[in-house]
């Protein structure tokens, strides 16, 4: 019997060598004669660079080369733009900075030699002469008109302005019944996968092809550019995602000047290169996502009702844009969320800073339009004396408006048309979980006895599985057994085990019976990356409808040699039979040898192209849209300002469910993810553009003390777009987390009257507002 | 760059000797020179306990610990904690039934970590204090509530195992 089934919980097949050490990490590889590399960085946020001595570093024992721009040559340029927008006056950065370095942490100069200690050494000998220039460290001030410039030619730091909405704002806001207006600021934060980022080349002179292995979440866009910045073609650069990779969250997505520079050396020395990213680096130099500040105004009836919605937003993107303005578009389309709104209208401002690069982690600016949205929803409540839960019942798109038109243009140009969801019901069974009602009354009770309970609602729509496409090979081989091969790699989220499920599905066999791999230039053309939620409905129904033709040829190919009615025949357990005759039958394995051509003189039946496989390339229509409604509750310490999490509760939508057991590990973790954002992980920098919280010790990811098991409730609505009926849901356990806490928190602090206009909080914050309210 | 020192030690049962620099971490030791990579490196500053192993029985951070310090001692690595024939370690079985692993990059401390723990403290049953236990831990992937748990489930099995 199978035990292949789509949506059950089927155990992970990538556990066991983990589990024993056997993992495959791309610092585990080794070639022979490898050297190893060093990045000296600049600890300046803005400055000159007027001359570096490399001349010490060369002369040290075991040092073989030593790279400062001026020896790149043709790779000297700047890494191309990812996204282009007219509305973005972009810069991208060289793979070593030429005469100018704009953010702490940006290479400066490369350094190979025959160990990393012998590296690290000779990065203490290189002179650099800087000339520290003036530094805008915080997006709103380098707006200002006296703000120092991260480039003289670009006003104001402005790298896009935008504004997008529907209906007429201004003349709702000017005769609503009640206007709310506050100031928010959302700090993201981090990715902070455990692993760092680690890069291996190999070049192979006679076949004049570079082979690269990193930990990267998007092999091909990695070896594209990487291509682009050595001047090669692209099948000249195979990129490789080992077996493991360890954690992506967003900043592995994209190219950085490392995955330039290790294949540059290892084709200059003619001898395999690796770089290995320590955690220092990795504050340094892996993108972020930081500061976003919002003045949001909010027009409503007397009952509640959402008229209208303003909001003027100011974004830190950092000294360069690789990935364009994806994050603040996306944060702009995300703000209605699951509301009707009659009128919206967000202008975006999008800033240069002297600081890391900003590019999507987690949630990709979707946890800041939430927490404003909802913070606007849960002041409102305050203001009409109307439960939080309420109000955003009276708001609720219903299910039965789907498909729903929000009248917006979402970051892959199409529009935001929502395809399925129940918001309404799910904001209940989250509610429930939690044990609303019965939790108002502890509350109550609690008041008295001078304890602060509180509790907190975040809900979300997510736009899920991004195009343009990922694609699938499904293939019989020899043996019987299925080989499904995808650009699609993962960092933990257990391709090898549901993508086996989909086949073993759609070909019923068992998912031991697949082999799975991922993430390699050189065994699938073509690739995006995993990223945006994005891989169950991209990959996943390629694998399906490649799966599907692999089926359907299987039976044409068995109906010529059984000299059968194809409608006659069934594919199970490996073998194709005549119904009700079932000693008339042929192995998938022999239908793939004789598709292969196996058979000399044998015809393939007309229109059967050899082998026993099928590609396929799954490109969405728009996206499929998740949803989700997170409640928690906390408890509120009064004199120290910690906040204790009691309980959360997440009832979510991510259409049909390969495998719950993976999908409630997505979503606990992406909580975890979350509560650190909402009270724990700041990025602060002082004026000078230098990182503070540099390390753990100053950074805290939140630990299994922090983090509580969420309750889960699954709601399932099938997406309508694609054949699984699946939406992602990587990124749903992180998106809402900060505007329910900060929710709970206020709500617990109710008696003092705070508002809660940030996160992440801490004691230190939390005291703050406490203070201000005179206690 | 310093001379280099002769050391000697057991891992995983098997004696082991190397000339490394007295710098050298025993990390780096591990994974470079005897090839056992199951031991990762997730911060470098002793924080994240990717690294953790023991060293003559108790849960160290590799990262901070250096080789020729491990000169004449026991070092036990997530290599050998699956018994001779393959058989794994109750918490290992645990991991993968409560699915307490996504990327596994911090795995291999975690386990190391869990088997110091239920060794120190064969009581252990109450869930606040495993989680204050394991809080030396760091991963960013699951949430820690299948890592949770699988220690919940492994002590109570080590506890019915004492009292039969």
């Amino acid at each position: 019997m199978s035990r292949a089934l789509f949506g059950t919980r089927v155990e992970r097949r990538e556990d066991l060598a983990l589990l024993t050490g056997q993992g495959c990490f791309t610092d585990d590889l080794k070639r022979p004669g490898m050297l190893h590399a060093a990045v000296l960085r600049s600890p300046h946020a803005h400055a000159k660079i007027r001359s570096i001595d490399v001349a010490a570093a060369r002369a040290l024992a075991g040092v073989v080369a030593v790279l400062t721009h001026a020896d790149l040559g043709a790779a000297g340029k700047a890494i191309p733009l990812l996204q282009p927008n007219p509305l973005l006056v972009a810069r991208t950065q060289l793979l070593l900075a030429h005469d100018e370095v704009r953010y702490v942490g940006e290479p400066v100069a490369f350094v190979v030699g025959d160990d990393r200690y012998v590296a690290e050494d000779a990065l203490e000998l290189i002179e650099v002469a800087y000339e520290p220039l003036a530094v805008a460290a915080d997006a709103q001030e380098a707006l200002k008109d006296d703000a120092p410039l991260v480039y003289p030619e670009i006003a104001n730091n402005l790298a896009s302005r935008f504004t997008l909405g529907f209906g007429d704002a201004t003349e709702i806001f000017a005769r609503a019944d009640l206007v709310l207006r506050q100031r928010f600021k959302m700090h993201r934060g981090a990715g902070q996968a455990m692993e760092g980022r680690v890069v291996l080349a190999e070049y192979d002179r006679r076949a004049n092809g570079i082979t690269m292995w990193s930990a990267t979440q998007a092999p091909h866009l990695v070896g594209r550019l990487a291509s682009e910045m050595l001047g090669m073609e692209q099948r000249q650069v195979r990129v490789i995602a080992p077996h493991d990779v360890g954690g992506g969250f967003g900043p592995k997505a994209i190219f950085y000047p490392e995955e330039g520079l290790v294949p540059f050396a290892a084709r200059a020395l003619g001898r395999p290169v690796k770089w290995t990213e320590d955690r220092r680096e990795h504050f340094l130099a892996t993108n972020q996502e930081r500061d976003m500040y919002h003045d949001a105004e909010m027009a409503l009836t007397r009952e509640g009702k959402i008229l209208a919605f303003r909001d003027t937003a100011v974004f830190d993107t950092g000294a360069y844009v690789p990935w364009g303005i994806v994050d603040p578009w996306i944060s702009a389309t995300t703000i209605p969320g699951p509301y009707k709104l009659p009128a919206f209208q967000v202008n975006m401002q999008v800033v240069y800073t002297h600081k890391v690069p900003v590019t999507p982690v987690r949630g990709a600016g979707r946890p800041q339009a939430v927490f404003v949205m909802e913070r606007m929803m849960d002041l409102a409540a305050r203001e009409l004396q109307l439960d939080p839960a309420e109000i955003r019942q009276r708001n609720f798109i219903q299910p039965e408006e789907m498909p729903y038109a929000m009248g917006l243009v979402y970051r892959d140009g199409a529009q935001v048309i929502y395809d399925s969801g129940d918001y309404p019901a799910c904001l209940r069974k989250s509610q429930d979980l939690i044990g609303y009602d019965a939790f108002r009354r502890e509350q109550a009770k609690a008041r008295v006895e001078g304890r602060y309970l509180g509790v907190g609602i975040g809900v979300y729509v997510e736009g899920t599985g991004l195009g343009p496409y990922e694609g699938a090979i499904v293939q019989i081989e020899s043996s019987g057994k299925v080989l499904v091969t995808t650009g699609a790699s993962p960092q933990g989220q257990g391709h090898v085990t549901t993508m086996a499920q989909i086949a073993a599905h759609e070909l019923g066999i068992d998912v031991d019976d697949v082999t799975v791999i991922t993430g390699d230039t050189g065994a699938i053309p073509f690739g995006v990356g995993t990223f945006a939620s994005r891989i169950a409905v991209t990959a996943g129904n390629s694998i399906a409808l490649a799966a599907r033709e692999v089926r359907e040829k299987a039976l044409d190919i068995a109906a010529n040699l059984l000299e059968a009615n194809k409608d006659d025949l069934e594919l199970a357990q490996g073998s194709v039979f005549v119904r009700g005759a079932p000693a008339r039958s042929i192995s998938l394995g022999a239908l793939a040898l004789t598709a292969a051509g196996a058979r000399p003189g044998y015809t393939l039946p007309p229109g059967v192209q050899p082998g026993l496989l099928a590609t396929n390339y799954f490109s969405p229509s728009q996206a499929a849209y998740a949803s989700g409604a997170h409640v928690i509750t906390v408890e509120v310490d009064v004199r120290t300002g910690d906040v204790r999490i009691l309980d959360y509760a997440v009832a979510h939508d991510c259409g049909r469910m390969i495998n719950p057991m993976i999908v409630e590990g997505q979503i606990q973790g992406g909580v975890a993810h979350g509560i650190g954002n909402c009270f724990y992980e700041e990025l602060i920098y002082d004026d000078n553009g230098q990182l503070l919280t540099a390390s753990f010790m100053d950074y805290l990811l939140p630990t299994a003390k922090e983090v509580p098991t969420a309750k889960i409730a699954h709601m399932e609505v099938v997406c309508p777009l694609n054949p699984l009926g699946v939406k992602g849901v990587g990124e749903g356990g992180t998106i809402p987390s900060a505007a329910a806490f900060a929710g709970a928190v206020e709500d617990a602090l109710k008696p003092f009257n705070v508002t809660v206009k940030e996160v992440p909080l801490s004691p230190e914050k939390v005291r703050k507002l406490l203070r201000e309210a005179g206690r | 760059m310093a001379e280099k020192r002769t050391i000697q030690l057991t891992v995983n049962g098997r004696p082991y000797s190397g000339q490394v620099e007295p710098r050298r971490t025993l990390a780096d030791f591990l994974r470079q020179d005897l090839d056992l990579t199951g031991t990762h490196l997730g911060c470098e500053h002793g924080v994240c306990g990717s690294c953790t192993i023991l060293l003559d029985g108790a849960a160290v951070r590799s990262c901070l610990v250096l080789a020729v310090q491990a000169h004449g001692r026991r070092v036990e690595t997530v290599e050998g904690l699956a018994g001779a024939n393959g058989e794994l370690h109750p918490i290992q079985t645990a991991f993968h039934k409560h699915h307490a692993l996504q990327c596994g990059f911090c795995t291999p401390g975690f386990l190391m970590s869990i088997v110091d723990l239920l060794k120190t403290r064969p009581d252990i049953e109450d869930e606040n204090e495993i989680r204050t236990a394991l809080a030396g831990n760091l991963c960013r992937c699951t949430g820690y509530s299948g890592i949770v748990a699988a220690v919940l489930e492994v002590a109570a099995q080590l506890r019915r195992e004492r009292t039969t």
